[in-house]
């Protein structure tokens, strides 16, 4: 896979930024989700130079996903989400390899999958996966680059591995079935997912490349109406379940989780 | 008069409004203040004991109400109150 010194290559730009030959020795990558954010953050990661990107999402592409879901197209539905992706991001970016799993991701299957990648990024679309994803984390010591997308806002924070702090020390527990916005009536704005999984991709390929994390310990909350990026900061909660000075969360248990109340 | 920040998730309650003005001595008060305004936000922030719930959080100038006093916290006119709940989702 070498690549001549003097012709142009699909990376030169970004090889400018992080230096020749890094996109080469980057780490695995798992991205929860192939919808509104895996999407972007899937683009994001390849055109940074990661070529080993793990998907994985039990969902199948609908018509309803495509004016977000920008590696779905109309000949895709039907078929699952990560063949999709993989397809289309193969397709744009050859030296790619997308390891697909058409599978919900659970606390069955969660710990095998993160401890196998450098990197997580969460682009669930439900409070039970984006639990899971971050007790996992913190328990296989991965950090976890989170998103989420609802209406005309998002918002983005990074647990560094082992947590302190995590998703939990700032939402300590699962909102109930019924509390909130269900997801029919909530909606999405179709940009908000790709500027929030694009700056989950930007975020995770700086971890890759062994940096620092840009929003750890800061929940940053991006509005698109009055075009706002907000942050606050925040801090390790000594109390916290899975990442605490006593913790209650040693292993993940199904029954900690819930119903997934919504789906892609 | 101290400022509210309301999340894109909650303002259907406050008629689309981003920021509300409420008066109050402590958080707790600002909350029941807010509610006389804006029916229906309350339950959102607060569960039935009056607790904030554990999917939301408070900030009093950009710091954590759970490591301030929480509910009894006191706040000022000038103060920026953020409530920052859990989202997830979107079809």
């Amino acid at each position: 896979m070498s690549e001549p010194a003097s012709a142009p290559t699909l990376l030169d730009r970004a090889s400018a930024i992080i230096g020749p030959g890094v996109a080469a020795s980057l780490p695995p990558v798992l991205i929860i989700g192939a919808g509104g954010l895996g999407c972007p953050a899937a683009f994001a990661l390849a055109a940074a130079g990661a070529r080993d990107i793990t998907v994985v999402d039990d969902d199948l592409v609908d018509a309803t996903n495509l004016h977000r879901q920008i590696l779905h197209g109309e000949a895709d539905i039907g078929i699952h989400k990560v063949e999709s992706l993989a397809h289309a991001l193969e397709r744009r970016f050859p030296r790619v390899r997308v390891t697909t799993h058409a599978a919900r991701f659970d606390a069955a299957n969660a710990i095998a999958l993160v401890s196998a990648h450098a990197v997580v990024v969460d682009g669930s679309d439900n409070f039970a996966t984006k639990f899971v994803a971050n007790d996992a984390c913190v328990l296989a010591r991965r950090p976890l680059v989170h998103g989420a997308a609802v209406g005309t806002g998002g918002q983005l924070l990074t647990v560094p591995a082992g947590g302190q702090p995590c998703y939990r020390c700032l939402f300590e527990e699962l909102p109930p079935p019924g509390v909130g916005p269900s997801c029919a009536e909530a909606g999405v704005l179709g940009p908000v997912p790709g500027v929030i999984g694009s700056l989950q991709g930007a975020e995770a390929a700086r971890l890759l490349r062994g940096e620092n994390p840009a929003f750890a310990g800061r929940l940053v909350q991006y509005d698109s109406v009055g075009m706002t990026v907000r942050a606050v900061r925040f801090n390790p909660n000594p109390t916290c379940a899975v990442c605490g000075a006593a913790p209650r969360i040693r292993a993940l248990d199904a029954a900690d989780y819930g119903e997934v109340a919504c789906r892609t | 008069m101290a400022t509210i920040r309301i999340p894109t998730p909650l303002r259907k309650l406050t008629q689309g409004k981003e920021e509300i003005t409420a008066t109050g001595a402590t958080v707790g008060a600002l909350i029941a203040s807010v509610e006389a305004q804006y029916p229906g936000l309350k339950e959102r922030i607060c569960d039935d004991a009056g607790q904030v719930r554990r999917f939301v959080n408070i900030f009093a100038n950009d710091e954590d109400i759970r490591f301030l006093k929480g509910l009894e916290t006191p706040v000022k006119d000038s103060d920026e109150i953020s409530i920052v709940p859990a989202i997830a989702g979107g079809r």
